[in-house]
């Protein structure tokens, strides 16, 4: 068993295609990495909203904006 | 050099090599940059050199001896062997540092190869290794070099220069040379005998590093103020986030070389000499197995994707873990990225980091560890953890392309990467120890206080004072 196709080298390589394992699984990988994908948008975006919320809900301090703002 | 066809195929892989030479030492100014904005104001310098010092020191010793190991270790340890297989190679005419193809030579033989031993063809002769093997000894020895720095990053603001370079040679220019021969070489008796399979060093050259660099840190211990009274951590946050940040985007690049630097670019079944049959020529990796540089092109760019998005989530859009998380999904894919599926590099890359981040600070916290740069997580456990993988998902495949050879397994992987972890661990352990016994390996506590730039602050104020009172004393 290997999970390329190939336990040995004693091929002719114009005769050998595709060897990464597992094959025939290369429609569930792209469900799974688009899942991956769409899922890391939403954390994301929930985590940066929850950010902003904290920091809109802490107290307002004008002098702190003020120096930040000096700083450039 | 035989016919036009040959010839060529020996220029071009000569350029190729110099050109992964160039990218690798992008790594460096890499780690430098990474160093520097990781340590406080005080430490510039020190940091900095300490750093970069290992850059000589290790290239000398690795023309002494370093390259020499890796042709004379692949059975164990040249006069004490773990197995009875014949070295494919004479070390003492590939890689002695008195051998003739050692220097400038032009493939044909006279006098002076004669006496030495060299003959013009053959695995030891002229006709190999002639133009090649300088450049396949400067590939090896950037290899060697990064492995040294990444012990570096973990140990500033308080190690002695003179013992981070003593660890440096020991790390560079015989332990991680070593585990090379062994698990990273066609004829390495751990390819051989435990089906090994770390093709872009996960292992070999990350794991044996985070080994060194934990066993430094257990005798070295934190930076004064690291931990508060409780015990708790502090954090000690880097003073410029920025450079830290390009410094990781430089070693990303240098790693590219890296990667290229671990392929054969162009060879003949004929010349491999395995079980491979008929004439289509192919790049392969070191232990001459199929691969493309398509391949590795593309696992490496979506391990690392998705480590950084990964570790973008985890660590809450923290700059340096992030990007710290992106190296360690290519370490951790690197082990099988000559083989992976671009989608398995990715799962891969994501998972790995992940882990390690969370081990790196339940052993800061547990242990008292103090790794200032997480090189212990990202290239210990990271590189650890790639191997293993490996194991399970290239699990049958032919680890050579010569018979006899045992298959990739997950059990031989996990043996070789708890040795190439122990190879770093326990010879640096007592080497850190044998230096601290003699006051060689920590900064006094007064200096480390004033920062370990006093010699150079001190130079730097004086001149400074002087110049500035001569410029008022012109304007009277």
């Amino acid at each position: 068993m290997s999970t390329i196709g190939y336990a040995s080298w004693a091929v002719d390589l114009k005769d050998v295609g595709a060897i990464y394992p597992f094959q025939g699984t290369e429609t569930i990988m792209v469900v799974l990495g688009v899942a991956f994908w769409i899922g890391w948008h939403v954390l994301q975006i929930r985590q940066e909203e929850a950010e902003i919320a904290a920091e809109m809900k802490a107290e307002r301090r004008d002098d702190v904006a003020r120096k930040l703002i000096d700083d450039y | 050099m035989g016919d036009n066809v040959s010839t060529l195929n020996v220029i071009f892989t000569e350029f190729y090599y110099w050109v992964t030479v160039v990218f690798m030492f992008l790594i460096h100014v890499g780690f430098c940059m990474y160093e520097v904005g990781a340590s406080r104001r005080r430490n510039h310098m020190h940091t900095l050199m300490k750093n970069t010092m290992a850059i000589p020191l290790i290239t000398v010793t690795f023309f002494f001896f370093g390259w020499w190991i890796y042709f004379a270790f692949p059975s164990g340890l040249y006069w004490f062997n773990f197995v009875e297989d014949p070295l494919f190679y004479d070390p003492n005419l590939v890689a002695g540092p008195a051998s003739p193809l050692m220097g400038t030579h032009l493939s044909g033989v006279n006098e002076t190869d004669i006496a030495a031993g060299i003959t013009a063809d053959g695995l030891n002769g002229a006709a190999i290794w002639h133009r090649l093997n300088g450049v396949f000894w400067a590939a090896f020895l950037l290899f060697s070099i990064t492995t040294a720095s990444i012990v570096s990053g973990a140990v500033i603001e308080r190690i002695k220069m003179g013992a981070f370079w003593m660890i440096a040679v020991l790390l560079g220019s015989v332990l991680w040379i070593t585990d090379a021969a062994w698990g990273w070489s066609a004829g390495g008796w751990m390819v051989k005998y435990l089906g090994y399979h770390d093709a872009y060093a996960s292992g070999v050259v990350h794991g044996i590093a985070g080994g060194a660099a934990l066993a430094t840190l257990i005798v070295l211990g934190p930076r004064l103020g690291k931990f508060r009274p409780d015990g708790t951590p502090r954090d000690i946050p880097p003073h410029n986030p920025w450079l830290v940040t390009i410094g990781l985007f430089l070693i990303y690049t240098g790693f590219w070389g890296f990667y290229a630097a671990c392929n054969i670019p162009m060879i003949s079944p004929g010349s491999i000499a395995g079980q491979i049959t008929g004439e289509t020529w192919t790049t392969t990796n070191i232990y001459l197995t199929p691969t493309t540089l398509s391949a590795i092109t593309m696992n490496f760019l979506m391990a690392l994707s998705g480590g950084m998005m990964a570790g973008y989530i985890f660590s809450k859009g923290d700059a340096f873990w992030t990007y710290s998380a992106g190296l360690c999904g290519i370490i951790g894919a690197s082990a099988g990225n000559d083989l992976y599926h671009p989608n398995q590099a990715m799962f891969i890359g994501a998972i790995v980091p992940y882990v390690a981040y969370k081990l790196h600070f339940w052993v800061e916290r547990t242990f008292k560890i103090d790794d200032a740069v997480g090189a212990v997580a990202v290239h210990g456990y990271g590189g650890f953890m790639g191997v293993v993988i490996a194991g399970f998902v290239l699990w049958g495949a032919p680890s050579s392309p010569y018979e006899g050879y045992a298959v990739i397994t997950p059990w031989g992987n996990f043996i070789g990467g708890c040795i190439m972890v122990l190879l770093g661990f326990v010879p640096v352990y007592i080497l850190c120890k044998i230096l601290n016994s003699f006051g060689l390996l920590r900064i006094p506590a007064k200096i480390e206080l004033e920062g370990l730039d006093f010699k150079g602050r001190a130079a730097y104020e004086a001149a400074v004072a002087e110049i500035t009172a001569a410029e008022r004393a012109m304007l009277k």
